[in-house]
């Protein structure tokens, strides 16, 4: 199956997991496929190409370049078979993904010395899910986790942390509702530090982007987390959820311009969704992906990889589907 | 690249439009960057073409192609139209005839559907009915105590009966405990689910089955790209839907969303969610989304808010001030207060059009703090000094300093500030009194109306603008009547006034 590929390192091959993903390709699959069951490549072909890509969010710019990089290929390399050309478009896509994962830097887990990730993104766009989903990731990695309740704002933020926490088995540093988010997390960093935990985990409000008072409060979390730590964090996590349209660049740029974005977390790729707006976030910022959210259960959660991505979400697997 | 439309626009006018009369390949170019602005703004694929096709139609017409103000007459096209799909009115929500009216909100995961029914309990209380909330999510984790919480702190009743009985259950007996507590409406916070998930979807079936919603309502998120339409189909087939919520239209996204499921799904968008606030909600106007899908801001909702807080009787005694020169710090004191009321004014210049762009690009933030030292600056001050500012000197700017806990800088800085803004506004008052025109204000201004679609601010500014001499009321209503201008001034003139 092509999941083996998508998820590569996925801890927990579930079958549901499958289905998840399955729901979402389906039609596009289809589509691309007929599309390029032609006799030539002809205009209409761009044509339909181009309502695809933009219908998957990838934007208009993003699907320009792709385009535009297909003609170019198809004109200089002399292609005349339309499931070539299939395979160029194919490449196109996966190299646009492996750019940005080039920028990424490589994470090292050091046993005892904790690695600080920070999650941040606007509001539900699933972060303290996929905080939940990382948690149990690195457990299964044999890495001891501490989670920060770092979102002192939304009501019952903290609980549904804390029901996280409980179910997962992992601890969890809270302060009331209503407290200031910077002093929790110092307290989380003294508390991952003194108990020696591998990861730790550290929540946040939503906050839309346009917000400047709230953006300012996550350059001060960043600056609270570098005072004690100076080479944390270590890992800065926008989710994004994966039915965000062309907005989620403006939110790239912002989160990162703020917090330090360093990778994307595709939330809730369980939909009919396609993430298409990585492929512009990418593009556009070279911010990489790494990890996919892929349903509701905590075991949802895989690495990202270009190429199995971009087959799973578009292109499906001949042999295989 | 997210510059308004009208920019553009103008921009391929004045590219092709030198050549005296338009073709029909001239209108097409145009119509080319309406498609992308469009796709840009997320509306879906399959609607831009319908919608591009039908204002096509009307803009191949005689009078565009001859009008001296091609860009314009395209834009009122594209608006309209636009206000055609969005629906040309508002719509109300429906009450059932038999109390008590059950609501169900409806949608994705992470829409705000919890957050909604909060805000929406809370503002039909403030119209005088009695709603009960109901925690019918039980599958987030804690999203029954988020409800629970919501309600404890506005005063809001909740039903809830934990995460152990079924939604149907819990719902079933909360419409019951309404009829015999006289609570209406009931609102129900239904579980995020995705509309390909069979078992959810049906769940939702049965609870509508077992009473009989007035309102379904799709919670949607303003930010949805082309997926919002598939959502907002299925949600539709298997409930059908009475309207929509658009929710955080307090961001930067374009809401395109919106457009896509009007046109699919037909039902009306009953109410936009604006914040986290409890009470940002408010009822939905085609004409101001048609205005912002298109970059151009929300210049009405800004007007509105300026006029609701800022009373009639105040501003024109302001006006007179400001056109006599005698405006002072107490009135700017007075004036920042308001304009505090009114919301952050960090959301209030998002309205503007252009002016959120622009104040990102150029990196320029303004922060709410700088309002709270002004205004500390002021406070400061003795009555004698806010009316007088000229008296006070370098020993008064320094205990000033002290005082507002500020610095002797800061101070300077804004006292210099108001010394500049009297000048400014003497000289509009100025103008104002010798011109009386409209016209001659706004070539001032230096820009042009947006022709077309002005119609409703066009009215506005007659009507409230107008007689009074066109001289702004507030730094509020400065920067309202500021939009006429180009991009470029309107992000710096902001600047300058908050220092």
């Amino acid at each position: 199956m092509i999941f083996s590929r998508f998820f590569r390192r996925q801890a927990h091959p579930e079958p549901k997991l499958e289905a998840g993903l399955r729901k979402s390709r389906h039609g596009i699959f289809r589509q691309i496929a007929a599309l390029f069951e032609r006799n030539e490549i002809d205009a209409e072909l761009y044509d339909e190409l181009e309502a695809l890509l933009i219908q998957a969010d990838l934007g208009v710019e993003t699907t320009q370049v792709l385009l535009d990089n297909l003609r170019q290929r198809v004109r200089r390399e002399g292609i005349n078979d339309p499931a070539r050309a299939r395979e160029v478009l194919r490449d196109e896509m996966v190299a646009l993904l492996e750019e940005a994962i080039r920028h990424r830097r490589v994470k090292v887990y050091q046993r005892g010395v904790p690695f600080v990730t920070l999650v941040v993104g606007v509001n539900g766009s699933g972060k303290t899910t996929t905080i939940a989903k990382l948690a149990r990731y690195h457990q299964d990695q044999g890495r001891s986790v501490l989670l920060v309740a770092g979102d002192t704002f939304r009501a019952a933020a903290i609980d549904q942390l804390k029901i996280w926490a409980d179910r997962l088995g992992v601890p969890v540093i809270s302060h009331a509702p209503g407290a200031d988010p910077g002093a929790v997390i110092f307290d989380g960093l003294q508390a991952a530090f003194h108990r020696g935990v591998d990861i730790l985990l550290i929540d946040t409000a939503g906050r839309l982007h346009t917000k400047y008072n709230l953006m300012e409060e996550l350059k001060k979390i960043r600056r609270v987390i570098q005072r004690q730590v100076p080479d944390a964090p270590q890992e800065v996590l926008l989710v994004i959820d994966a039915t965000t349209g062309q907005n989620g660049l403006v939110q790239a740029r912002m989160f990162t311009e703020a917090a330090g974005v360093t990778d994307l977390v595709i939330a809730k790729l369980d939909g009919t969704a396609k993430g298409g707006i990585a492929f512009a976030i990418a593009r556009e910022l070279g911010t990489p992906i790494s990890y996919v959210g892929t349903g509701e259960q905590v075991t949802d959660l895989a690495e990202f990889d270009p190429e199995s991505y971009v087959d799973a979400l578009f292109f499906g697997d001949d042999e295989e589907a | 690249m997210f510059e308004a439309l009208t920019d553009r626009l103008t921009e391929v006018f004045q590219r092709i439009g030198r050549k005296g009369r338009l073709t029909e390949q001239d209108v097409d170019e145009a119509l080319r960057e309406v498609r992308r602005a469009l796709l840009e703004a997320d509306v879906h694929y399959r609607v831009v073409k319908d919608f591009i096709a039908g204002v096509r139609e009307q803009a191949v017409g005689e009078h565009v192609l001859r009008s001296l103000t091609p860009a314009q007459q395209v834009i009122s096209i594209v608006h309209q139209e636009l206000m055609r799909v969005l629906g040309s009115e508002r719509a109300p929500l429906r009450w059932s005839t038999q109390p008590p009216t059950v609501m169900l909100l409806v949608g994705l995961q992470g829409s705000g559907k919890t957050t909604q029914v909060a805000k929406l309990g809370y503002h039909l209380r403030g119209e005088g009915r009695q709603p009960l909330l109901v925690a019918a999510d039980t599958y987030r984790p804690a999203a029954v105590e988020q409800l629970r919480t919501l309600g404890r702190q506005h005063d809001l009743p909740v039903h809830d009966e934990g995460t152990q009985v079924t939604p149907v259950t819990i719902v079933r007996h909360a419409v019951a405990r309404a009829r015999e507590q006289r609570f209406d409406p009931v609102i129900v916070d239904t579980a995020g689910r995705l509309q390909i998930d069979e078992r959810m979807m049906q769940e939702l079936e049965e609870i509508k089955a077992a009473v009989q919603p007035t309102e379904i309502l799709l919670v949607a998120d303003a930010m949805t790209g082309q997926a919002a339409v598939s959502v907002a189909e299925e949600f539709h087939r298997r409930l059908q839907l009475t309207g929509l919520i658009l929710t955080k239209m307090d961001g930067d996204a374009r809401g395109g969303a919106a457009l896509s499921i009007r046109s699919v799904v037909g039902v009306p968008i009953k109410f936009i969610g604006t914040g986290e606030r409890i009470d940002a909600l408010e009822p939905f106007f085609p004409d101001r989304l048609a205005t912002r899908i298109l970059g151009m801001g929300d210049v009405l909702s800004l007007i509105e808010k300026a006029q609701q807080q800022i009373s009639r009787e105040e501003s024109e005694r302001l006006q007179e001030k400001v056109l006599a020169g005698t405006f002072n710090l107490e009135d700017f004191l007075n004036q920042l207060q308001q304009i505090k009321r009114m919301g952050p004014l960090t959301q209030l210049l998002e309205l503007l059009p252009g002016v959120g762009q622009a104040l990102r690009q150029q990196q320029v933030r303004l922060s709410d703090d700088e309002y709270k030292h002004i205004e500390a600056i002021i406070l400061s001050m003795t009555p004698e000094e806010r009316r007088h500012p000229e008296i006070i000197d370098f020993s008064r700017r320094r205990r000033i300093a002290r005082g507002s806990g500020t610095s002797l800088a800061e101070v300077n800085q804004l006292l210099n500030q108001f010394k500049q803004m009297q000048r400014m506004m003497a000289e509009l008052g100025h103008m104002a009194g010798m011109g009386r025109r409209v016209g001659g204000l706004r070539g001032l201004l230096g820009g042009q109306p947006f022709a077309g679609l002005g119609s409703g601010l066009d009215t506005l500014m007659s009507h409230e603008m107008v007689p009074r001499g066109l001289s702004p009321r507030s730094p509020a209503q400065a920067a309202a009547l500021r939009p006429k201008t180009k991009a470029g001034k309107k992000a710096k003139k902001p600047k300058k006034k908050r220092h």
